[in-house]
């Protein structure tokens, strides 16, 4: 790996467990190449510490660029720090000066526990997916293409909802701990296409349902959660999953 | 068997009776600025008397004070309700928090507006409200119309309550700003064509009110509404 010039502090959240508190730990970095990503520069203080006989810090990532959403760093008080639309590990040292202090925390909510370190616990998005995040299909051969006819805009839309990767960002940076933009990216994906219709509103009542089970904090439409997605899931979302929820509850005879 | 079941008690539930009741308050709002307004006419407030005389003796307005007062009461036990909820949502907090990266500090900030305002309320409640409907307005006015505008006069001639009521309008003017759109979102009208109308005319309700209501105190202390 190249090396660089910036030399960096880092103060990172350090637990050993979920049963035991954390605090955060300083870490001194120097030679750092802005041209490292940030989950490239946390594999160089990781070789440090491993060297000096010291646990390396356990944190998320799978993928590297962008689409697993396994990465998960609250960075100077941003989940996936400061650049827009992407998430950590396409965060570059470049985004930081030579000298920065940066302050990496793990998502922080009641429903997200720390595992160790910087990982947390997301298996609750799992079970909200689980309650209802589903559509009925038949067996047999796939249908031919445009079988069912899909307005464009609608298909686009859809298919934005679903570029959702579950990071956690959004109840992250929710000063409530709210989980509802994720919950509506993955209710609107199904919403809006032919094939989700006959579990719509169960699907809503399920996914909100267990939504509130999981312990996430309640909406205040503050709008944090779309400005700081990676994705650029949008707040619209979140109005559709209102609008079936109500509908769901209030003219729909069905209830779960 | 079919159910409202958890209609009001989910996280979506919650957010419709913080709406539903604040798009109340909201249009409450505007018929209580208007009432007040006629002190403008500066008339020795025979005008504004005439409208309290209105408000207090209609039978329609009358029962919309239970349903105001419950609405009220609803949105702030509710309000309180989410600010305790929320907070424990996150048990361990960040250590670093850069709010202002991706919203606005009212937005943020409800709790504390709304606590400013119910500070508001009980000593507005109890300096006209109380006044008018229990303890009685002391003098009638040429019009032998209770004179509430005596009342508001002299209220209005302590330096201290004047600041508490343009400071809690300037709270007002925050709390409307997020809450007005807000609300819409809520009920889940978000649309390409209306939202930008809605956020837009929200804007300009909650400035307007709120310079509207400002006003009042500050023009009877200076001596401009006699």
């Amino acid at each position: 790996m190249s090396t660089g010039n910036m030399n960096l502090t880092l103060k990172i959240w350090r637990q050993k467990s979920s049963k035991t508190n954390g605090k955060l730990v300083d870490y001194k970095l120097s030679e750092i190449s802005p041209d490292m990503s940030f989950l490239e520069m946390f594999d160089v203080l990781n070789e440090e510490l491993i060297s000096k006989g010291d646990e390396p810090v356990v944190f998320d990532h799978d993928c590297r660029e962008g689409i697993c959403g396994a990465c998960s760093m609250y960075i100077n008080g941003r989940p996936h720090g400061p650049k827009e639309g992407v998430t950590t590990c396409q965060l570059h040292m470049r985004s930081f000066k030579d000298g920065d202090t940066i302050v990496v925390e793990p998502w922080r909510a009641k429903a997200f526990p720390v595992i160790k370190d910087l990982t947390v616990d997301r298996t609750a998005f799992d079970r909200v997916i689980a309650a209802g995040g589903f559509i009925s299909v038949n067996t047999g051969n796939a249908q031919d293409a445009n079988n069912l006819p899909i307005p464009k805009v609608q298909a686009d839309s859809a298919f934005e909802a679903a570029a959702c990767i579950g990071c956690g960002a959004c109840v992250a940076t929710c000063k409530n701990a709210s989980a509802m933009l994720f919950v509506s990216a993955k209710i609107s994906q199904l919403a809006q296409l032919p094939q989700g219709q006959p579990e719509r509103y169960r699907r809503v009542q399920s996914m909100v349902a267990q939504m509130d089970a999981e312990g996430f904090g309640n909406c205040t439409n503050t709008g944090a959660c779309e400005a700081e997605c990676p994705k650029g899931i949008s707040l619209e979302n979140i109005a559709r999953m209102n609008r079936d929820f109500l509908s769901s509850k209030f003219v729909s005879e069905e209830s779960i | 068997m079919a159910s409202f079941g958890n209609a009001f008690s989910s996280s979506i539930g919650k957010k419709l009776i913080m709406g539903i009741t604040g798009l109340f308050l909201i249009s409450f709002l505007a018929v209580h600025c208007f009432i007040n307004a006629l002190i403008f006419v500066n008339d020795g407030g025979l005008t504004f008397n005439l409208g309290a005389h209105f408000m207090a003796t209609n039978w329609f307005i009358r029962a919309m004070e239970v349903v105001l007062m419950a609405g009220l009461l609803a949105h702030i036990i509710q309000g309180l309700r989410l600010v305790f909820q929320n907070q424990a949502a996150r048990p361990v907090k960040y250590a670093v928090v850069d709010g202002a990266a991706n919203s606005k500090w009212y937005s943020r900030s409800m709790g504390l507006l709304g606590t400013i305002l119910l500070i508001f309320l009980i000593v507005h409640l109890s300096d006209f409200w109380v006044v008018s409907r229990f303890t009685g307005i002391p003098t009638v006015d040429a019009n032998d119309h209770e004179n509430l505008f005596a009342v508001m006069v002299a209220r209005f001639q302590t330096p201290w309550v004047v600041i508490l009521y343009v400071l809690a309008m300037a709270s007002l003017c925050y709390h409307l700003l997020h809450g007005f759109a807000s609300a819409f979102q809520t009920l889940g009208w978000n649309h390409k064509k209306y939202t930008p109308l809605i956020k837009a005319f929200g804007v300009w309700y909650s400035i307007i009110i709120s310079i509207l209501f400002a006003i009042m105190p500050v023009a009877i202390y200076a001596g401009f509404i006699k």
